[in-house]
């Protein structure tokens, strides 16, 4: 009860610890208010920690070839009549379990949407600074190109991508690489959304009075972008990131479904999708849809704490 | 006007010519023009002469040239994995890909506007919110997991609908359709809906916000005032003014519909250009990709300035704003 008054600041005193001044801000208290986001952040937790512990909570290891007996093929759910333990959501044709093989798709899958944002936020927020910061030539020059690359849909980009650093691998390419290739393929398709908006917002800060102030000291150009421009330009940024968390996963779970993502013998939700979309017409029904369920489940959840993180964050909707 | 019209028509060429150069580097240095005439134990010599005749050692800017001017005429090259010239391969393929474009395109126009009228007027029904879960969905649901349990539903469960290929088609000309026979209107209506519910779901949001938009307008408030009956307020003053956000939209999304028909075309064995570029990106079949992205580029940039145009045609407005120096 103490505790609880205490934690009520009052203007005179804010809070400063990072925790405290979270605690105190406007998004938390958004965000307490909000059922539907309370249960899509519970539920992208729920899948994260699934994926991080796979290798704990899974009955099998699904890319272990020894592990897998093919007198197990094909099992139904559990609660099916001729489910059976430990196979809770059945199993595929190589006795692959199911459940085991959604955590650790779940992982690849999960793994590829980080990684894949991360690169593409990168690349764009360090190209968009540049633009906007440098101006001239250089922006002209930055954003031509996002202007072409804007008029074709990401997944074409995706592909393509793909396709010629496949290409020029040449071969056949292993699990670590194709995923290495994935992320590159998202990444390069993704930043263009990062870069307009950044050079936006740098456009407006750096004829701010604290930005003239930083050169007048005689700060280098990279340290003025990093230091002082870019914390505060990163709100919109943490968006798009977000919402483009769950287009990382959608593309990532296309690709592999059209056959040039991840391999069977390394499966990401897209490929269980794609195998299991074979045995759709023999009546094994499980193979494919649980994976695909929780593929939605897990895009739905992020999408709706991207769709509230932006309305929390917009102060015109306050 | 004029001017307008002919700086977007340069900004087109530009694109056209960058997504060129683009793809004329795939064609050049991802994949080795020499591996489509020669086999692969052709001695080295050979594959020299042959490297040599094909002008490959000429510099880059000349082959570029080069390259541009064969496409201009139609000429892509041949395909790695079908011995086939490229350009045979496409246009054999296209009619398939733009009936179902265009059937996407009608099913998610005509649905996405009858859903938003109604939950822009009725925006407290039960239907309404319906609707807005439909939405939800159709964002959400990556495409091939919809076309999935289409599939599932009608062609599994119920054995209503075929669940791969065009079905019966007729040949005119050069060009195919399925729009004559039974079992190739029957083809068309999963993989439509599989492609169109995205579209559906943005036409349905901006005429419901349209909607709203337009009712709380005076010229409504003065079309009641003048005793109008509900219906010709509705339809004949709100509906019109939110046609031309959605006219802009459906053509500038064609372009995508056609790109993502990648998707569709793979979930139902649909045999069409996204199918043949998909089974180019498997098999890393470089001329089929390098023609694939110059084509749909085309078809971008062509659209695009053609909305464009239209645009200053239908709305008065721009046109006066254009001619004011910016």
């Amino acid at each position: 009860m103490a505790d609880a008054i205490q934690a009520v600041p009052t203007p005179q005193a804010q809070p400063t610890t990072w925790a405290g001044r979270f605690l105190d801000s406007d998004v938390w208290s958004s965000f307490k208010r909000s059922k539907l986001t309370m249960a899509a952040a519970f539920l992208t937790l729920l899948f994260m920690a699934a994926a991080v512990l796979a290798g704990f909570v899974a009955p099998q290891d699904p890319f272990d070839p020894a592990q897998l007996d093919l007198l197990n093929s094909r099992l139904p759910p559990l609660w099916e009549a001729d489910g059976q333990a430990p196979f809770l959501l059945g199993t595929d044709e190589q006795g692959r379990d199911i459940f085991s093989a959604i955590l650790y798709g779940l992982r690849i899958s999960l793994a590829v949407g980080f990684l894949g944002v991360a690169f593409s936020a990168t690349l764009g927020i360090a190209l968009g600074l540049i633009a906007g910061y440098v101006g001239g030539t250089t922006d002209a020059v930055i954003m031509r190109i996002a202007d072409v690359q804007l008029t074709f849909p990401a997944i074409l980009i995706a592909l393509l991508v793909d396709g010629v650093v496949k290409s020029v691998l040449g071969g056949q390419l292993d699990g670590v690489t194709t995923l290495s290739v994935l992320v590159f393929s998202i990444g390069l398709s993704f930043w263009v959304q990062y870069a307009r908006t950044v050079r936006g917002s740098v456009m407006v800060e750096k004829n701010k009075d604290y930005i003239a102030a930083a050169r007048l000291i005689g700060l280098p150009a990279p340290v003025i972008m990093v230091r002082h421009v870019l914390p505060n330009v990163l709100g919109p940024v943490l968006v798009i990131a977000t919402i483009n968390l769950a287009l990382a996963i959608i593309t990532e779970a296309t690709l592999s479904f059209l056959g040039t993502g991840m391999p069977e013998t390394m499966p990401s939700l897209g490929t269980l999708i794609r195998i299991g979309n074979n045995y759709l017409f023999s009546g094994e029904w499980w193979i494919v849809a649980f994976p695909g369920f929780s593929l939605a489940l897990l895009v739905l959840a992020i999408n709706l704490l991207g769709d509230w993180l932006r309305d929390a964050l917009n102060p015109k909707l306050r | 006007m004029f001017a307008f019209i002919i700086r977007r028509a340069l900004q087109a060429i530009g694109v056209l010519f960058a997504v060129g150069i683009i793809s004329f580097a795939m064609f050049r240095f991802a994949g080795d023009p020499v591996n489509q005439i020669v086999s692969l134990d052709t001695p080295a010599a050979e594959r020299e002469q042959v490297r040599r005749s094909l002008g490959l050692d000429d510099p880059v800017p000349l082959q570029f040239v080069r390259y541009l001017a064969k496409a201009a005429q139609g000429d892509f090259g041949v395909s790695y994995q079908f011995r086939q010239p490229v350009a045979d391969l496409l246009t054999e393929r296209m009619p398939a890909t733009l009936e179902l474009a265009l059937c996407a395109t009608l099913f998610a126009t005509g649905f996405g506007v009858l859903m938003g009228v109604y939950s822009g007027l009725k925006r407290d029904s039960f239907l309404a919110k319906v609707f807005q879960t439909i939405s939800l969905i159709g964002i959400s649901l990556p495409t091939f997991l919809i076309g999935i349990l289409l599939i599932y539903l009608f062609s599994v469960t119920l054995g209503w609908l075929p669940s791969y290929g065009r079905g019966d088609t007729v040949r005119l000309g050069w060009w195919t359709t399925g729009f004559l026979t039974l079992s190739g209107l029957k083809a068309l209506i999963m993989p439509s809906i599989t492609l169109g519910l995205f579209q559906m779901t943005l036409i349905m949001r901006i005429v419901r916000a349209e909607m709203l938009e337009v009712l709380r307008t005076d010229y409504i408030k003065f079309a009641r005032a003048r005793g109008l009956t509900t219906r010709a307020v509705h339809f004949g003053h709100a509906l019109k003014n939110t046609l031309v956000p959605v006219i802009t939209i459906v053509g500038l999304q064609f372009g995508s519909v056609i790109a993502f028909a990648i998707i569709t075309e793979t979930v139902f064995q649909w045999p069409g250009m996204g199918l043949l570029f998909v089974q180019a990106v498997q098999n890393v079949d470089i001329p089929i990709m390098a023609a694939y992205l110059m084509l749909v580029a085309l078809i971008f940039v062509a659209i695009n300035l053609a909305v464009d145009i239209l645009y200053t045609i239908v709305d008065p407005r721009l046109r006066t704003t254009i001619r004011q120096p910016a």
